[in-house]
This record gives structure tokens, C-alpha cells and sequence, in this order.
């Protein structure tokens, strides 16, 4: 009884967070911040519902194969949101109107796709001029 | 009110709810990186709703099909993102 409150409690943590993740993809502005906020809560979400799996089997099988798809969700969320982020910021997709720091601004050349963001600023000041 | 029935009527219906938000967004989206985005929340909650599904039913084989199913919303975000980025026209 007492593994069946502790597994509800875990649930409905997970399912909570990953509501509030489909809220979110509704309600923000933005793409970037979508995607801030549903790689987030999502994969919080789901490792709560598996952990509450895996607590109800009670099996090592199972328990390892939890912990497979956790680890390899933790491992590729982030992965994922950066690549499609900085997808949508090279083919210029609009930022939110309120956005107040754009670090990136002119530091990418869209032509050939690199970013100079690692680069100190006295090398980006004589590209500029040279280009 | 047993595991069973609150996993079944309360939280199922949550995520379903969830679903539908993420429809609404797959639906509307202005862009294709939104429909993206939406289709990784949506395979994400779908690795949820068979987390619970093998809860209710007891069968711990369907932890597989997750398993899986994690490791193709990976592979549809990179490449979406991949020919997002080469392709020249907008």
C-alpha cells in the first residue's frame, strides 16, 4: 500500500510537468522559447513516470531498461533542442519582440554556416572589415 | 480509489489532455521548426503514456517499445534539423 502511494505521488509529479510542458508549447511566444521549455519539462516528466515504473515492477530487467531510456533521454534532449535552435536561428527565424539580449546578432555567416561566437572581439571587428 | 483506476481515469486523461495542446501546436505552428519541436513533445509524451499503459496492463514489455520509440524521436530532430539547415530556399 505504502508502494502504491509512493508510485501515485511519482506519476503524478511526471504527468503534472509534462502537462505543463503541452501548456507550454501553447502559451509561449516563441519558438526558442518552446523549445526551452518542453525539453525541460518533458524529460523531467517522463524519467518521474518511468522511475514510477520501474518502483512498481520491482524487476532488475525492467529497472535497467528504466534506466536505459532515461539515461539516453537525458543524453539526447538537450542534443536535439540545440540542433533544431540553432537550425531556426541560421535560416533566420524570428526572435520574440521583448527579447532583450541577442548575443548571437551578426556574429554567424549565413552563407557558409559558421558561428563567430568563440571568437575574441578583435578578429570579428577586422572580418567585418574586411568583408 | 485503487492504483489501477487512478492511473486509468485520472492520469491517462491528463496526458491525453496534453496531447490535444500539442496537436493544437502541430496544427497551427507558423513555422516547420514549430511542428518539429512539437513532434518531439509529442513522442515524448507518447514514451509517457506507454510508461503508464504498462503500469495498467502489467506487462513490462512494452518498456521496450519505448525504449525504441526515444531513440527515433532523436533521429527525426537531427534530421529535420539537418535539411532544415541545408536547404536553400525559405
Amino acid at each position: 500500500m505504502m508502494m502504491d502511494i509512493i508510485i501515485a505521488v511519482l506519476t503524478t509529479l511526471g504527468t503534472v510537468f509534462i502537462l505543463l510542458a503541452g501548456v507550454g508549447i501553447v502559451r509561449m511566444p516563441d519558438l526558442y522559447l518552446r523549445i526551452s521549455v518542453t525539453t525541460k519539462a518533458a524529460t523531467l516528466g517522463i524519467g518521474l513516470i518511468l522511475g514510477g515504473a520501474a518502483l512498481y515492477f520491482k524487476d532488475n530487467g525492467v529497472t535497467s531498461r528504466v534506466l536505459a531510456i532515461i539515461f539516453f533521454m537525458l543524453l539526447t534532449a538537450p542534443i536535439g533542442a540545440h540542433l533544431i535552435g540553432r537550425a531556426s536561428y541560421f535560416i533566420g527565424l524570428p526572435l520574440w519582440g521583448k527579447t532583450k539580449y541577442n548575443d548571437l546578432k551578426g556574429k554567424y555567416n549565413r552563407d557558409s554556416h559558421e558561428c563567430n561566437s568563440g571568437k575574441p572581439a578583435n578578429e570579428e571587428e577586422t572580418e567585418e572589415q574586411s568583408s | 480509489m485503487t492504483l489501477y483506476n487512478y492511473l486509468y481515469y485520472i492520469l491517462l486523461p491528463l496526458l491525453a489532455i496534453a496531447v490535444l495542446l500539442v496537436f493544437y501546436r502541430f496544427y497551427k505552428g507558423p513555422t516547420l521548426s514549430d511542428r518539429v519541436v512539437a513532434l518531439d513533445l509529442l513522442i515524448s509524451i507518447g514514451i509517457g503514456i506507454i510508461a503508464l499503459h504498462s503500469i495498467i496492463t502489467k506487462q513490462p514489455t512494452f518498456l521496450d517499445n519505448a525504449m525504441i520509440l526515444a531513440l527515433i524521436a532523436f533521429l527525426t530532430t537531427t534530421a529535420f534539423s539537418y535539411y532544415l539547415e541545408k536547404r536553400k530556399k525559405k
